[in-house]
């Protein structure tokens, strides 16, 4: 059982509650294409992903960053379970989709960076420490079913 | 993985803006790193005073700063460029390899709060790589 304080707790709900989804979801998974082109291998059905310019710039790009985010929510929403939470979404990044798992970490640098440029200063190393724990987290939970 | 000619460009580009705010940025970053990795402190036990904004942290980010406009100005041979300083890390200060990516990754979120604008996927992805070019000549000499 993960242990959180209070100030993490408090600190995980205050920037969810902060973010655009539309807007953060969209611009970690762009960031991550293009910082870490091999990860586009996933998404081979989703167009022109060429360049920079042409991820930033692509609906379903943007439609599943969203999507991403959204499923953070549940983590966000059951912080003392988060394990349970993603187990059947662990199974389904195995089985179906087939994700190598050291991608999570790529994807949730790259949402670290996007949330540290929407909160500025705001976005303290205490803070910056609570996100990565529990994205850490759901990192763990997500690679959980694999075998 | 090697840097290109667009991807030194950027990295130049960006450090000019950078190194304006050189020693904040320093500072911020090394700050940043010793609370969200702790174990980096052990490194630092000698200092008096390892919290964020106290004088060895705004002086040793200073110094880093300083390293990597050394590194910008050699970016196209690390190698050699960086020699001084990959001895120095091996034999006297004996740091664990696997700090540099921590420390990078804390610079490139101080960048992202510093400069959202101007942190764009492209800038980062130029930084991560001149990082990663930085951490393998800073490792050159440990065995």
């Amino acid at each position: 059982m993960v242990e959180w304080t209070d100030f993490e707790r408090a600190t995980i709900a205050d920037i969810f509650s902060k973010i655009q989804y539309e807007v953060v979801g969209p611009a970690a998974l762009a960031r991550c294409l293009v910082v870490y082109p091999w990860t586009q291998r996933y998404f081979g059905n989703f167009g022109n992903l060429y360049n920079a310019a042409a991820i930033s710039g692509n609906p379903m790009v943007a439609k599943h960053g969203t999507t991403i985010l959204h499923g953070l929510d549940r983590a966000v929403k059951n912080m003392d379970d988060i394990k349970a939470t993603y187990a059947e979404l662990s199974v389904l990044h195995s089985e179906k989709l087939h994700v190598d798992p050291d991608n999570f970490k790529l994807l949730s640098d790259c949402l670290t960076i996007v949330v540290a440029a929407q909160l500025g200063k705001a976005f303290s190393g205490e803070v910056q420490a609570a996100f990565q724990k529990f994205l850490a987290v759901v990192v763990s939970a997500l690679g959980r079913q694999y075998h | 993985m090697s840097l290109s000619d667009k991807d030194k460009t950027a990295v130049k580009a960006l450090w000019g803006k950078i190194s304006k705010s050189a020693d904040v940025v320093g500072a911020e970053a090394l700050g940043r790193m010793l609370v969200v990795y702790p174990q980096t402190k052990t490194y630092f036990a000698h200092w008096p005073d390892m919290s964020p904004g106290s004088e060895p942290v705004k002086a040793h980010g200073k110094k880093v700063m300083g390293g990597l406009t050394l590194a910008v100005s050699k970016i196209d041979d690390l190698k050699a460029g960086l020699l001084e300083l990959s001895e120095q890390h091996a034999f006297t200060l004996r740091v664990d390899p696997a700090n540099f990516k921590i420390l990078s990754h804390c610079i490139l979120v101080e960048l992202a709060t510093i400069f959202p604008k101007e942190f764009t996927p492209e800038a980062h992805l130029s930084y991560d790589k001149f990082f990663t070019a930085v951490a393998l000549a800073l490792a050159e000499r440990y065995r």
